[in-house]
């Protein structure tokens, strides 16, 4: 509290009419000088104007004033310009209140003489806190420039990319043995039908040789503490056995490795070994073995050590929990498909000739099990009819509530490559409705439709099922537009199947970070924060956010990147000082407060709580719950908050 | 809304407003080839007011209540239990659909068939 005796100073301000068209200002400023304290008082009709403003520093300085309300609008709106003001001719900005009497009176009441009534008691409730309100500086602290992306996918490399170029180290943390994401598995991408691999490789290979980028491969973020500027992470990486500046990319290993499983590149349509590299172009460019399918650790197997010519294989490496230290963390975990094999009617997992989109993005692509020829599964005979079913677990209640966005355009360009690849071919469409928004993307619905003549079919899907006799998929359908039952057979079925996330639950809680109902990250604000979340300091793009396609991913990236840049420009974080504090002398270290706290900004020092100003809000929770009343909110003290409501109900 | 869909809403508790005309209903429907007006059409007919369209059709009492578009319905518009609130609103009327005397060989008829029959057709 200060020490020297309060001199107030109230301003009234007409704001034109608003104000002073109901409340009598003239008899608010006589009221106020009325007041203990108040030692000046006046009005104008826009007191935030230059004019305004510079009565209020004339004011303050005649008079000697130390304190001052202006009676007005809302803090939102002009706080900042007040305290401007009165900084400007040396008093600390924590010795300004605003009386509300806009918002709270003009404007919500027609009687005059009541709204001047209120308006002078919340000029007196005004009074009376700023009387006691203590000079506060910002809370600052230095930040560490360092930032960690969790997720290698499309959104994580172009995040990191960014803010490595713009000189800030980055610390990518991808849980696969490669970076690049599903975007990696695509074939060529809508609507311009570029190849992925084209242009996301090169992006890689500039992650990989970045000498500001640090990557984790195969491994996990498995704890975050500390707050904005200074998190502490530790990551889990997992073995290898494979030493990557020694492997050659030879393949020797690859060859004798006896074991094969189902490949996850290639989402189960081919076979890899126990010792793998999951495509060619992987980053870092390293083979890695697959532990729980080698057996080594069964019987002794060792083929792949006796053959590797540089030694670059080692049984003996472990898991490693690595600690670092970074300013900001950005989410860019992605999704998976959701399991289509809940979906019983299609017949996913019982047909080998039903794939979803993924596996069909594989057989379309030159590096994919078929290398890029079109041939169902089942016995490889080329596919000369295929039907696509749109919407599979997506916009059903059953399932995923939400459209996964991305699914009409993929099956679009589904459709069309297939159209090009199989002269004669025949492709349909199972769609609810179609949803091509974006730049260039109903034009290619269109030429899927007209040029490609595609037959799409406005319905649903009964079920899919095998011909026991010619082996064929029939696919029994309707067609709502015409009313009529349709059976169509066709060599193969793609589902297109909806996104869900992927970010596990424990991570999302240690950074404290909520998600949708869906299990996506919320943002803090859907329109004007979209890639920042509630804890400050994490930020959030890409599918880990809610379902986008590539270029809607890369500009989030790139958005992140800027937040993150901007958090990190200064070597300071720099807070507003409206926080809890303890009384340690009063504090019985029950804790009460630690658990109660929705920022985690309390935590139990030698016995006795201690705020974190950097993570406190002044939500005044702790206040509340604190049984030995030993915590304030600074210039919200509990004395402080009384004496307003006394002056109000007086 | 009209007097035929606020009934509907009322027996059934289901919101046809919520059908987004995706023809699953139609689509697993083992008795559309027999009907007037497939499922997903008579629910839009809801929709837009024209229920009584929907009443005078044989479309529900073609329906054999098995269900099936009920369990897949996206949306829980659920037509099944939409067609039984529509056979409950022509039931409450006291109208008969069943003669008991123009069924053939009546005696020899599962008493099973019979007491659904009239439970379903009569009222």
């Amino acid at each position: 509290m200060s020490s020297e005796e309060p001199r107030v100073g109230v301003f009234v301000c007409h704001c034109g009419l608003n104000i002073a068209g109901v409340v009598d200002v003239k008899k608010v400023v006589e009221e106020a000088k009325r007041l203990p304290h108040v030692v000046h008082a006046e009005d104008y009709i826009y007191m935030c104007s230059a004019p305004g403003q510079e009565l209020i520093k004339k004011a303050i300085l005649e008079k000697k004033l130390n304190a001052v309300v202006v009676a007005a609008c809302t803090p939102t709106m002009h706080y900042e310009t007040f305290a401007r003001a009165i900084e400007a001719v040396g008093l600390n900005r924590y010795r300004l209140e605003m009386a509300v009497i806009r918002e709270f009176s003009s404007w919500v009441h027609a009687d005059k003489k009541k709204a001047t009534e209120k308006a002078i008691k919340l000029v007196k409730a005004a009074v009376v806190k700023v009387a006691d309100n203590s000079p506060l500086e910002p809370v600052k602290s230095r930040t560490v420039r360092k930032v960690l992306v969790i997720g290698g996918g499309i959104a994580g490399i172009t995040v990191a990319l960014d803010i490595a170029n713009a000189g800030i180290p980055v610390i990518l943390v991808e849980k696969t043995p490669t970076i690049g994401g599903k975007m990696a598995m695509l074939s060529e991408t809508f609507p311009t039908l570029d190849c992925a691999q084209c242009i996301l490789t090169p992006k890689m290979a500039e992650v990989a040789r970045h000498p500001l980028i640090k990557i984790y491969t195969n491994s996990e973020v498995v704890d975050v503490s500390g707050f904005v500027g200074n998190f502490k992470v530790k990551i889990l990486q997992r073995a290898r056995y494979v030493k990557i500046g020694d492997c050659r990319l030879c393949g020797f290993c690859e060859r004798v490795c006896p074991v094969k499983v189902p490949s996850e590149f290639n989402r189960g349509l081919s076979d890899r070994k126990a010792i793998y590299i999951p495509f060619p172009q992987a980053i870092p460019p390293a083979y890695v073995i697959d532990k729980a399918n080698c057996r080594h650790w069964v019987d002794g197997c060792d083929k792949c050590l006796r053959v590797c010519p540089t030694k670059a294989i080692d049984f003996n490496d472990e898991d490693k929990l690595v600690e670092e230290e970074v300013g900001v963390i950005i989410v860019a975990t992605g999704y998976d498909l959701y399991p289509a094999e809940r979906l019983k009617e299609y017949g996913y997992g019982l047909y080998r000739d039903v794939i979803d989109s993924l596996q069909f993005e594989r057989i379309l692509s030159a590096g994919g099990p078929t290398k890029g020829l079109i041939l169902r599964p089942s016995d490889r005979k080329p596919v000369k009819r295929v039907v696509f079913i749109q919407c599979v677990g997506s916009r059903d209640i059953n399932h995923l509530e939400y459209c996964s966005k991305i699914c009409c355009m993929y099956t679009a360009k589904h459709a069309l490559i297939f159209k090009e690849r199989v002269p004669g071919g025949e492709a349909y469409v199972f769609y609810i409705d179609i949803r091509a928004a974006g730049k260039g993307y109903e034009e290619f619905i269109k030429r899927v439709q007209e040029e490609f003549q595609v037959n799409y079919i406005r319905g649903r899907v009964n079920r899919v099922y095998r011909d026991p006799k010619t082996g064929d998929m029939v696919v029994v359908g309707f067609d709502t537009l015409t009313g009529q039952l349709l059976t169509v057979k066709a060599d193969l079925v793609v589902l297109a199947t909806g996104l869900v996330p992927q970010l596990p639950y424990e991570l999302a809680s240690k950074l404290k970070i909520p998600f949708d109902k869906y299990g996506f990250v919320q943002e803090a604000h859907p329109k004007l924060r979209p890639v920042e979340t509630v804890t400050s300091g994490v930020f959030v793009c890409g599918v880990a956010h809610g379902p986008k396609d590539i270029a809607e991913t890369v500009a989030q990236a790139s958005a992140a990147a800027a937040k993150a840049m901007e958090l990190l420009y200064s070597e300071y974080i720099v807070k507003e000082p409206l926080v809890a504090v303890v009384d340690r002398d009063l504090c019985s270290g029950c804790r009460v407060c630690v658990g109660i706290c929705p920022y985690g900004a309390l935590e139990l020092v030698e016995g006795k709580a201690k705020v974190n100003e950097l993570l406190c809000e002044g939500c005044g929770a702790c206040v509340v719950a604190c049984p030995s009343r030993a915590i304030e909110l600074r210039n919200y003290s509990t004395k402080q908050l009384l004496e307003m409501v006394k002056a109000v109900v007086k | 809304m009209s007097e035929v869909l606020n009934r509907v809403v009322e027996y059934s508790g289901k919101n046809p407003y919520a059908c987004y005309q995706c023809g699953t209903c139609s689509a697993v429907c083992p008795m559309v080839r027999f009907m007037d007006i497939p499922p997903h059409r008579a629910i839009r007919l809801l929709q837009i007011g024209a229920g009584a369209l929907v009443l005078s059709s044989n479309t529900i009492w073609i329906c054999v209540s098995c269900m099936r578009c009920v369990d897949r319905c996206p949306r829980d518009v659920a037509p099944g239990v939409v067609f039984e609130a529509l056979r409950l609103i022509t039931l409450r009327q006291g109208i008969d659909k069943l003669k008991y005397e123009e069924i053939p060989n009546i005696e020899e008829a599962p008493t099973l068939a019979i007491v659904s029959a009239s439970r379903k057709l009569t009222g």
